[in-house]
């Protein structure tokens, strides 16, 4: 990866005093994963130029890692984009001349003059200008195609970066130093509890007001990937997708910006008042993931057999946290366990009631009867609980471009009347009885965000 | 010396007093694991063998104990006193519990004598006033044991007797596993007696008959035998004549004959009990009394001594008139005998007034097949190893017959309807739907495979597993095999190079198998395909759904196309199948193929764009910025020589990185760009086809492609003989040098065994320019540390994956269960999960 900085001050080649690199040496930094390169292309009395070049170790950096992970970690754009590792090597070879110290020529302290940065690779570009603009940069992004031999595939999901602004070196480097990593997001490589605290040190007396705070706080703390490469995400990548078309439901993809309630705690309210008026006592949660609806569940002594059932081992272990220390009376009442539509599971039997939260909508619909015959055939409860997304409101979501679905994962979005075929094929080929309800705001055009479904056994009404 | 004649499989009660010699008795006469004491289990709890206060604990674990050996089928022997009723209850209640008979066997010693051991034993001893109590009550207990529920009693009753007595396993009535067959299993017959002679003559019997022409006996030339499944009377117009027939053939030992549910009914009201004569009972009984008195007697008695199901040829073959779930299965007990007799029943009615069945044949995960009656049915269909034979003859269906172990129906149509059924049953025949259950698939589990053994599959694995089979794949049904890993070519010596062809062929001639073929490796993904001749096939092989006719599914099970455009494809594939006159060559409606879909991006496009193009993107827009900025700094002096170097061949191999993937990146619409390369004929009906030389495999690729050459794509190849592999070089480097993947070199003879076990079934051989794609841009710079890679995991991955799929081709053409096919396939998908190295 590549970065150079440069100075068309008068006497320009006073970039070397400031950043303690002599413009007539090439210098070699050893890092972590590679090596720095320091050296000026151009160092004139009108311009001077310095180029950070970091070679990466491809092999090296996947050393010491658990054999068996996915390809994409061993052929990547480490060794290219931009990236934390960049910040890193800034943090090391320029250290002194952020905090902008010039033991040799103090008069150059503070001192602002015109400078522009170039990054040819760095990834996030159309954010580029909206982190780098209100710090007082002139931004222009150049994005290539991503490969211009196949023009359908559209552009890069990099930008070559030129940033110009009359700025002290030291606030350059300290922008770079922090933003870098933020660009990066939620690929960067492990940043270390104490990198972390320099970060936000060196970004102390501008992040605050920094009107893409959130984003990048949230982008450079809180999305540190966790490194789980577990066996699923192996198989997603083993055929060829990547593990974000695959990533686990997100009830919170839904929300409605717009609300301040989310709606997610709407869907669970109705849920459970649905469940209370059925007069349930013992509750499948049929595709329970981290365990939300189970803990309301459990809160309510009402319920006094909860069963989370999750076709992910992830999910189930999410939801199983916090176990341990549950009272024996409240433990007692839970159970959790791995289950799937496509297999017939006698555990799910016997329960008074199951629920299908935001579930069905993840399965293929030819694989929907499956899971209907598992649950109206052979689980048989009194009640059935079922909510989706009602497809009508999502032209209300701004961030959906038109057709999409909520979530990736999701197989099919259903509209309120297809909802309503729907439910009226199960209970005529069941024996069940049904009504619908809203969940969320209902909009008079296009309905309510999502539907609640309740069916009830006929035999049982 | 007396034989006492337990058995072959009960629950064998010893039952004496404290010193009447029950121990040393029952370890001079029994396996050391088939006694088990209730001392000891006293003992393993409490750390004392003498304690009452352990008792009952003690006894939790001897029945559990119990519990699991009778499950298994092990004769066992509770060495107890068991001179309470209490405690002989327990023992007879266990042995229900596991539908084994339970025996026992008395030793009623004289008191002195117990007494006189007793003391012998010290501070082990029991109290004097104890053992007489025992003795005495021990003796009392003989005269009411068969009452209290033991089948067979064995009272000794002096150290004489005890010493002298051999124990003699006797087998089971049911149990006629020495007896092989031929069989021709008959379906209910209901008094259909000249239906029944046209059966046994298109069988090829030979019908007897008596001086008033009435037929009493059958005989095969073959030496074949009938095996009749009950049902033999009531409803239709001479029940007297079949029972004469099956009388006299069973008498002869040309037929096995086991009771239906109106045989037992008839039983009883020969017997003069209280019965409710009605559905054909009243047509039996009517024409019985214009029949000698002598015959009803002789029915009777007949009748009355018959087994409720038999076990026949070494355990793989149950018939009995209701059928029989596993457990059940050369057991013994009242709920044994209704369930042979009457089914798995709800005890409720449905709307005709007839029982409500439970489908108990869904849930049958046996290995033996089980062949049954009693549910009329139009169409006799296989639902996991089972089958029902009642075509309802008398209602005016056929009279059935299976030919074992050939598995050939034949039939005879009803001469007229004789009898109108209670609820019609001539509906449109529903093939059961294949019910997989989570116990299939769940947990540590292992596969027995034919070519490797057993493969144990994890549990954490057989998660990972059922979450994708559940989330991404198919219908299990459409998923019927999955192709195995294939492991590289040991690493190559040669400067520069990774893998290299020399490897393969001195690895397949150290295996014996130095005739190899080299096949090219398509640039696509994986992808096997059933195809069907027609939705009759399709509905009836594979319980598939109209407008279903097959499928084309990737390594994990998904689909490559949505339904429409996968029936568009398989119909042209069907073409070319029917052009190439392959249906009728293999003797099959159905095929699964093995192949390669081109091209890769077709399936992998996310991975293509997001990371391979990324990645290319990268470098292409930063490695000619820094050239430059190094040539500069060059050009102004400075030392950067061999940066400069470095970073100049980066930028060359990141170009270079760049068109390696291009290849495998063109535009489809539709089908139009899209290929199959197919290579092997996995399976059709009957056939797996994996010991016909690759040489015939790709012939009739061939010849698919010559059909349909715009759908379908040649392999090229190359024979060698592995001790001169100098051609097979030349040629993988011609391949490789003009962009192409590499080759897979495989055992020319296909599955071959060598002298190490299986072999494997192809070693790839990748080429220089793909391995950039796998390795990263700039790999042929690090080849010194990425020399240093471990390939024992994956070949031992591979075999087994291999093996694994070999025994689901082999289910899938048997026509096993779909759980039987699906056991080893999900298995692939759960080893797939397996940690490894994923650039091998």
């Amino acid at each position: 990866m590549l970065l150079t900085l440069t100075s068309t001050a008068p006497d320009a080649t006073d970039l070397g005093f400031l950043l303690h690199k002599h413009p007539d040496r090439a210098q070699t930094f050893d890092l972590s994963v590679g090596q720095a390169h320091v050296f000026y292309p151009e160092a004139s009395p009108q311009r001077c130029t310095v180029a950070l070049l970091v070679e990466v170790d491809p092999i090296d950096l996947v050393r010491g890692r658990r054999s068996g992970e996915a390809l994409t970690d061993y052929v990547n754009d480490r060794p290219y984009a931009a990236s934390s590792l960049l910040a890193v090597a800034l943090g090391r070879v320029f250290r002194t001349a952020m905090t902008g110290t010039c033991v040799n020529r103090p008069d150059l302290e503070g001192v602002t003059m015109p400078l522009e940065v170039r990054v040819p690779a760095m990834p996030e570009p159309s954010m580029v200008a909206r982190l780098f603009g209100p710090l007082g940069w002139s931004v222009d992004v150049d994005v290539p195609a991503l490969d211009p031999e196949v023009p359908s595939w559209g552009p890069a999901p990099y930008g070559d970066v030129r940033l110009t602004g009359s700025l002290t070196v030291a606030e350059a480097l300290r922008h770079l130093y922090v933003l870098l990593p933020a660009l990066d997001g939620g690929k960067h490589y492990f940043v270390g509890p104490d990198e972390v605290d320099k970060l936000v040190r060196a970004a102390g007396d501008w992040l605050g007001g920094h009107p893409e705070r959130d984003w990048i706080l949230r982008r450079t703390l809180a999305h540190r990937r966790e490194y789980v490469a577990d066996a699923v995400e192996r198989l997603t990548v083993l055929d060829g997708l990547t593990v974000e078309e695959t990533a686990d439901p997100d009830p919170e993809a839904a929300k409605d910006e717009a609300v301040a309630r989310p709606l997610a705690v709407d869907r669970r309210d109705a849920v459970l008042d649905a469940l209370r008026t059925s007069g349930a006592r013992s509750v499948v949660d049929l595709g329970c993931g981290e365990g939300a609806l189970v803990r309301a569940l459990l809160a309510d002594p009402t319920f006094t057999r909860v069963v989370g059932v999750d076709v992910s081992v992830r999910e189930l272990k999410k939801a199983a946290a916090g176990l341990d220390r549950m009272p024996d009376s409240v433990r007692a009442r839970l159970s959790l366990f791995q289950s799937s539509a496509t297999y017939r599971d006698e555990r799910l039997a016997g329960a008074d009631a199951v629920v299908l939260m935001e579930v069905i909508e993840h399965v293929d619909l030819d694989r929907l009867p499956a899971l209907e015959r598992s649950v109206f055939g052979e689980a048989r409860p009194r009640t059935v609980v079922v909510t989706t997304p009602n497809a009508e409101h999502n032209v209300r979501y701004p961030h959906l471009h038109a057709g999409g679905l909520r979530h990736t994962d999701h197989r099919f979005e259903w509209t309120r009347a297809e909802l309503a075929d729907w439910a009226a094929r199960v209970q005529a080929a069941y024996g069940y009885t049904f009504r619908v309800a809203a969940i969320g705001p209902v909009d008079d055009e296009v309905g309510p965000p999502t539907q609640l479904v309740v069916f009830t056994a006929r035999d049982a009404a | 010396m007396s034989t006492l004649e337990i058995p072959e499989l009960s629950l064998v009660a010893l039952v004496g007093a404290s010193g009447s010699g029950k121990s040393t008795f029952a370890r001079e006469r029994f396996g050391a694991y088939e006694v088990v004491s209730s001392d000891v289990c006293r003992g393993m709890v409490s750390d004392d063998e003498t304690d009452q206060d352990a008792t009952a604990d003690a006894f939790d674990v001897l029945g559990a104990i119990v519990g699991k050996r009778l499950a298994r089928g092990r004769l066992t022997v509770v060495d107890a006193t068991n001179a309470q009723r209490d405690s002989r209850k327990h023992v007879i209640d266990l042995a229900r519990a596991s539908d084994v008979l339970p025996v026992a066997i008395v030793l009623d010693l004289p008191e002195a004598v117990c007494l006189e051991r007793n003391t012998g034993r010290g501070e082990r001893g029991v109290p004097a006033r104890v053992v007489k109590r025992q003795a005495d009550l021990v003796h009392r207990a003989v005269r009411g044991l068969q009452r209290e529920g033991f089948r067979h009693v064995h009272v000794l009753r002096t150290p004489e007797e005890v010493e002298a007595a051999v124990i003699s396993r006797v087998p089971l009535r049911s149990d006629l596993r020495s007896m092989t067959g031929p069989f021709d299993v008959v379906g209910d017959v209901h008094g259909c007696r000249s239906e029944l002679e046209s059966l046994l003559g298109l069988l090829g019997y030979a019908v007897l008959r008596d001086p008033e022409g009435r037929p009493v006996d059958a005989v095969h030339p073959d030496g074949r035998t009938v095996v009749f499944l009950g049902d033999l009377v009531d409803r239709g117009p001479d029940s007297p004549g079949v029972l004469r027939l099956a009388m006299g053939m069973h008498a002869a030992g040309h037929a096995l004959v086991v009771p239906g549910n109106h045989e037992n009914k008839l039983v009883r009201a020969l017997d003069g009990r209280a019965v409710t004569v009605s559905h054909g009972l009243e047509t039996t009984l009517a024409q019985l009394s214009a029949q000698d008195p002598s015959f009803s007697i002789a029915v009777r008695e007949w009748l009355d001594g018959l087994v409720s199901h038999l076990v026949l040829d070494e355990g793989r073959l149950v018939v009995a008139h209701a059928g029989l779930k596993e457990a059940y299965h050369g057991r013994t007990s009242g709920r044994v005998r209704s369930f042979a007799l009457y089914g798995d029943t709800t005890g409720e009615t449905d709307e005709y007034g007839l029982p409500v069945r439970l489908p108990w044949a869904d849930d049958y995960r046996g290995s033996a097949m089980v062949l049954y009656g009693h549910t009329p049915t139009p169409v006799p269909q296989w639902t996991n190893k089972t089958m029902c034979l009642d075509t309802g003859c008398v209602f005016g269906g056929h009279l059935t017959a299976l030919r074992y172990p050939s598995k050939e129906l034949v039939q005879v149509p009803a001469e007229q309807v004789w009898y109108e059924p209670a609820k019609p049953f001539q509906a449109a025949p529903t093939r059961p739907d294949d019910v997989l259950d989570i116990q299939d698939v769940q947990g540590r589990r292992s596969v027995e495979t034919k070519h490797h053994g057993r493969i144990t599959i994890d549990e954490q694995n057989a998660a990972a597993a059922l979450e994708v089979m559940s989330r991404f794949a198919q219908h299990p049904r459409w998923v019927p095999y999955l192709p195995p890993t294939m492991a590289p070519v040991a690493t190559s010596p040669l400067p520069g190079i990774l893998e290299h062809p020399a490897e393969a062929f001195s690895a397949f001639l150290a295996s014996g198998a130095s005739h190899v073929i080299c096949e090219e490796k398509h640039m696509g993904s994986r992808a096997s395909v059933l195809v069907c001749r027609d939705d009759d096939t399709a509905a009836r092989r594979f319980g598939a759904p109209p407008g279903e006719t097959g499928s084309l599914w990737t390594r994990t099970g998904r689909a490559f196309f949505d339904r429409p455009l996968t029936e568009v494809f398989l119909e042209r594939l069907r073409h070319a199948v029917t052009a190439a006159g392959l249906w009728d060559e293999l003797g099959t409606d159905w095929l699964v193929l093995d192949g390669e879909l081109l091209p890769w991006s077709l399936k992998a496009g996310p991975l293509l764009r997001e990371q391979y193009a990324a990645t290319g993107a990268a470098a292409g827009a930063m490695l000619p910025v820094a050239v430059d900025a190094l040539a500069r700094a060059a050009a102004r002096g400075l030392d950067v020589g061999p940066l400069d170097e470095r970073t100049r061949a980066r930028r060359d191999d990141a170009d270079l990185y760049r068109a390696a993937y291009r290849r495998y990146v063109w535009p489809t619409d539709g089908l139009d760009g899209v290929q199959l390369a197919p290579f092997q004929v996995l399976a059709s009906e009957g056939s797996t086809w994996n010991e016909r030389d690759h040489g015939w495999h790709l012939s009739v690729a061939d010849r698919l492609v010559a059909a349909e050459p715009s759908l379908l794509r040649t392999t090229r190849r190359l024979e060698v003989d592995a001790a001169d592999p100098a051609e097979g070089v030349a040629w993988w480097e011609e391949l490789t040098a003009a962009g192409g993947e590499g080759m897979v070199v495989k055992p020319f003879a296909n599955l071959v065994h060598g002298r190490r076990g299986l072999v494997q079934p192809g070693l790839k051989v990748r080429g220089r320019e793909y391995l950039r794609i796998i390795y990263g841009p700039d790999y042929t710079r690090h080849l010194d540390r990425l020399k240093v890679r471990s390939l024992g995991r994956k070949r031992g991955l591979a075999l087994r994956e291999y093996a694994l799929g070999l025994e689901a081709l082999d289910r899938l053409a048997t026509g096993e269960p779909l759980w039987r096919v699906h056991e080893p396939v999900f298995a692939v998908l759960a080893l797939e999960s397996e940690p490894v190295d994923p650039r091998l």
